[in-house]
């Protein structure tokens, strides 16, 4: 990739995880790393967001939550899971109460492990989901120009 | 008086970055009312105790919540100590408060950070944060992590801080202090800053005993309880120690309170420091905790006082974990202040109670 072709707007959403890699979102986001870099702003309405951040296991109250947030977002979008949890259930993985794993709720695109999920990975996540985004971008133009 | 009509607020909102939820009933501007609904990130960590032994378990106690992850395995193994009769050496007593002075410090500097976004002042949030990277930066010299350190053990901790690593963090806190007394001043003085906290949500000394409140929430009404008063650890090797308080209730004397406990933990790591005792940092413990055992602790956590009860059963599993955190304590201080409050408040109320929610659930 030379140029991001996107200054991607992220919507990150705590599902169920223990704070620490929301707060290395934030981390991320901030002075410390700088994300902002790459034009990456921190929204909260998932109608404005390209790219839905989503940490922890996921429990069984905020599956709904998790989908609602995904469904409201717009096509093209991309899904990162931040942190072992949100990969594979982590520590979590035989709590009774999670489902261990946001790809069991909703397709995941780029998974970047690490407990907490380091600031680095978490920009290379979002990097990679730039190009993610601009394959399912030129998928839906294509998929418009065929239905003509 | 308008109709009232109830406004839902969470689990996915700007202002928080955990999922919390709450109902609020609203009568033109004024809240009159609010539910709290909870349980988007309850785990069942207090069941796992079932599956791992009291070794395995101190990982999931610091996972029980990212930002007091040294404090909760800090009160857990200080627990398990107890019901197994562990002596902790000296020197592992005080680089544990090190450890934790040192969270106390990144947890509220994140926590000024959100209370600055919650009204508005994005840059403020940025300066915090930029500060608190640079205890993030000691975590990592010292123990490896940014966020879960894993350094405490049953029977002390896993690494030593050398001398020349301590003049290394001294130096670090005493650089910080400049930038920071900038940040509290701003904090402080601002009138916009003024404006959006004096007198928003106060609570008065007689409603914070009677809702039990705890933490910088409770002194900031005056409440003189803080744990680590009853000196215990390397506490008890204080020359001083008095707990930050202030008589107003209201969000500004909250934001001031939690202001000064920074100062106050910066100065608690350099006379920790000067004093550090030579020796171990740990002792081999070996066996199981007795069966019928109860041992339970209480810790002075960022947020507040947090309580741990464990019961052994004779093997090398827990029978039973139990903790209570501090904001399951705030919960009813916190629907409390936001009675009567403006709707723009909400906000703010509802960050100065600092709630952590995945320690609350667990």
């Amino acid at each position: 990739m030379g140029y991001a072709s996107k200054s991607p707007w992220v919507i990150h959403y705590d599902g169920s995880s223990c704070n620490g890699c929301d707060i290395e979102v934030l981390a991320t986001l901030c002075p410390g790393f700088d994300g902002e870099r790459f034009g990456v702003v921190n929204t909260g309405n998932p109608k404005h967001a390209d790219i839905f951040l989503v940490t922890g296991s996921v429990n069984e109250q905020n599956i709904a939550v998790v989908k609602e947030i995904y469904d409201q977002m717009v096509e093209p979008k991309v899904v990162v899971a931040c942190g072992i949890c949100a990969c594979t259930g982590g520590v979590f993985h035989d709590c009774y109460n999670v489902i261990g794993g946001v790809d069991k709720a909703i397709p995941v695109d780029v998974y970047a492990p690490g407990c907490a999920v380091r600031p680095e990975s978490l920009i290379d996540a979002i990097v990679e989901g730039v190009k993610v985004l601009d394959e399912k971008a030129a998928a839906l133009k294509a998929a418009k120009k065929g239905g003509r | 008086m308008g109709k009232a009509t109830v406004i839902p607020f969470g689990p996915q909102h700007p202002v928080l970055p955990e999922p919390l939820h709450l109902d609020l009933v609203v009568e033109d501007e004024t809240v009159v009312d609010c539910m709290p609904q909870i349980g988007f990130v309850h785990r069942g960590l207090e069941k796992l105790v079932e599956t791992r032994d009291y070794n395995q378990f101190i990982y999931i106690a610091e996972r029980i919540c990212g930002i007091c992850a040294m404090g909760h395995s800090l009160g857990y193994a200080e627990t398990v100590e107890e019901l197994m009769g562990v002596e902790v050496p000296k020197r592992a007593e005080y680089l544990r408060v090190i450890w934790h002075e040192l969270s106390r410090i990144h947890s509220h500097l994140l926590w000024l950070g959100l209370a600055a976004d919650a009204f508005g002042f994005e840059s403020m949030f940025m300066h915090c944060w930029r500060l608190r990277e640079r205890i993030l930066d000691i975590f990592e010299k010292t123990t490896g992590g940014r966020v879960i350190l894993s350094v405490v053990k049953v029977g002390g901790v896993a690494r030593d801080i050398d001398a020349g690593q301590m003049s290394e963090i001294l130096a670090t806190l005493e650089g910080i202090k400049s930038d920071y007394g900038a940040l509290m001043r701003t904090l402080l003085t601002d009138s916009s800053i003024k404006n959006r906290t004096v007198g928003v949500g106060a609570i008065g000394y007689d409603d914070a005993v009677a809702l039990s409140m705890v933490g910088p929430f409770a002194r900031a009404s005056a409440v003189n309880y803080d744990v680590r008063s009853f000196g215990r650890g390397a506490y008890g090797d204080l020359a001083d120690f008095q707990p930050i308080l202030d008589n107003q209730g209201d969000c500004y004397a909250r934001v001031k309170v939690r202001c000064l406990e920074v100062l106050q933990s910066i100065d608690i790591i350099a006379e920790l420091a000067a004093k550090m005792p030579a020796g171990d940092i740990a002792v081999p413990v070996k066996g199981s905790p007795a069966d019928g055992a109860q041992a339970s602790n209480v810790l002075e956590q960022p947020r507040g006082e947090c309580y741990y009860y464990a019961r052994g059963n004779g093997t090398k599993h827990l029978d039973r974990m139990r903790m209570r955190t501090p904001t399951s304590q705030n919960l009813a201080g916190m629907a409390t202040a936001l009675k009567g409050c403006d709707l723009a408040d909400v906000n703010m109320i509802i960050l100065t109670i600092d709630p952590c929610i995945s320690c609350t659930e667990r």
